[in-house]
């Protein structure tokens, strides 16, 4: 138990996926500028992210392995992402309209997501079985929904570009926000 | 100039670079940066599938049909980066060790995937080759310059040769606040000179671009681009509210005819 805690907090917030390492900056910088798109945008990402890692684990231990076709795991995540992702719209639109509307838009935008494919590519290198790579992915994704949701937070603040240099509008500002944000993250690095 | 060949190879480093003037693929770009030699490593990596990736997708565009050709690129370029990935295992194990995760990631680079939607599936092979040539090595200078900054500045090295003593070190350059702050600068730097970028496009421009249909920074086929994606979901919100009413309204319908 103390274990899995372990990799959900360093997950999200030592190990944060956008501020350190790196995934899923896409999204990041561009569905950052209101707050309510980007928690969105991060609720969908939490949710392909655990059905990714589950389903990703899942096809690693029992069919990859046992076949000794570990090499090939590129190929199949990526394919099975994609698949999932066309998947869970479509199961979306059938059954839930309501939740479509909300999330279904950012679906198809998150299967070239880095942070998914980097989600079910650590579980492998790790070596995490089925319950800690379910857990990490759950933590990836806060991280991830906690960063972007701090991001829009921001940037709606500095959305009217008063006193900032004039070279420095735009994208610039934002790289700004967010290496000052990194900066604040590393400090949790003495959690763990 | 006049060669149309090396015309794309001039286009892709100079007038359309990925990443300083498209914007595209940002996560290895901040993430492999650490030193020149590692951003030099991932942009040779990054080009050699590019590479291969428009001349294959060029020279199957006829076959592939329109329906699927998302997945079908996405195989391509998962089998390419695989070859690449063993490569560099075989071959080159330091630089894998350090690149570690980010050279599978390649598979989601949006400059490969931009590249094949946006040109190869257009345009013949060659032409294709030397397109991928042209934006793997403006996407290799624009890494090493970003790594060759934060190397100096958060090492005081320069491709592994250090030149200032320890004490005047700011490491934090080389961790990743250092990579959002390098680049910020450079974009910043790059907007005082207003040098052609994504961003610098005004509206009107971006249409006419559009119009003529030449790419003006992206062209918001490619899914994974984010450049426009606020745009794009905006439109698709709407799109998509209409849809579910109207998938709302039919089922009452059929509820009121049972």
């Amino acid at each position: 138990m103390q274990e899995l805690l372990l990799i959900a907090v360093g997950a999200a917030l030592v190990n944060n996926v956008t501020l350190s390492q790196f995934l899923g900056i896409c999204p990041f910088l561009g569905v950052s500028k209101k707050v309510e798109t980007a928690t969105s945008m991060g609720l969908a990402v939490l949710f392909v992210i655990t059905l990714a890692s589950l389903i990703c684990s899942l096809i690693y231990d029992h069919i990859l392995v046992p076949m000794g076709l570990e090499y090939l795991q590129t190929i199949v995540f990526i394919l099975v992402i994609a698949g999932l992702v066309q998947f869970v719209e479509m199961f979306l639109k059938k059954s839930m309209p309501g939740l479509y509307t909300a999330l279904g838009v950012y679906l198809p935008l998150i299967t070239t997501n880095c942070a998914v494919l980097g989600a079910a590519l650590t579980n492998v290198q790790e070596g995490y079985g089925l319950v800690e790579s379910v857990v990490n992915g759950v933590g990836i994704s806060c991280g991830f929904l906690l960063a972007i949701s701090l991001m829009a937070g921001v940037r709606e603040k500095i959305a009217e570009n008063e006193g900032i240099p004039k070279s420095f509008q735009g994208s610039p500002i934002v790289l700004v926000t967010a290496g000052l944000m990194a900066i604040a993250f590393c400090g949790f690095s003495g959690l763990i | 100039m006049k060669n149309k060949y090396i015309e794309r190879i001039y286009n892709g480093i100079i007038k359309e670079n990925p990443t300083f003037v498209i914007m595209l693929g940002m996560c290895p770009t901040l993430a492999t940066t650490t030193s020149a030699t590692n951003g030099f490593g991932m942009g040779i990596a990054t080009t050699a599938v590019l590479i291969f990736s428009n001349l294959l997708i060029a020279a199957l565009r006829n076959i592939i049909p329109d329906k699927v050709r998302i997945p079908a690129y996405i195989v391509v370029i998962a089998s390419l980066v695989t070859i690449v990935e063993l490569l560099m295992q075989a071959y080159v194990r330091p630089l894998y060790n350090t690149l570690g995760i980010y050279i599978p990631l390649i598979v989601v680079n949006c400059i490969i995937m931009g590249r094949a939607e946006a040109y190869a599936a257009k345009h013949p092979a060659l032409l294709s080759a030397c397109d991928g040539i042209g934006m793997g090595l403006g996407f290799t200078c624009a890494l090493t310059i970003i790594g060759f900054c934060r190397e100096l500045i958060g090492s005081g090295s320069v491709f592994g040769y250090q030149i200032i003593p320890d004490d005047f070190h700011v490491g934090i350059f080389i961790m990743a606040p250092g990579a959002f702050l390098v680049l910020a600068c450079l974009t910043a730097i790059q907007n005082k000179l207003k040098a052609p970028s994504a961003t610098n496009f005004s509206k009107e421009e971006k249409a006419k671009k559009k119009l003529a249909g030449e790419p003006a920074g992206c062209t918001g086929e490619c899914q994974s681009c984010m450049l426009h994606a606020e745009e794009i979901v905006d439109k698709k919100i709407e799109l998509k509210k209409a849809d579910c009413q109207k998938f709302e309204t039919a089922k009452n319908e059929e509820g009121g005819n049972r």
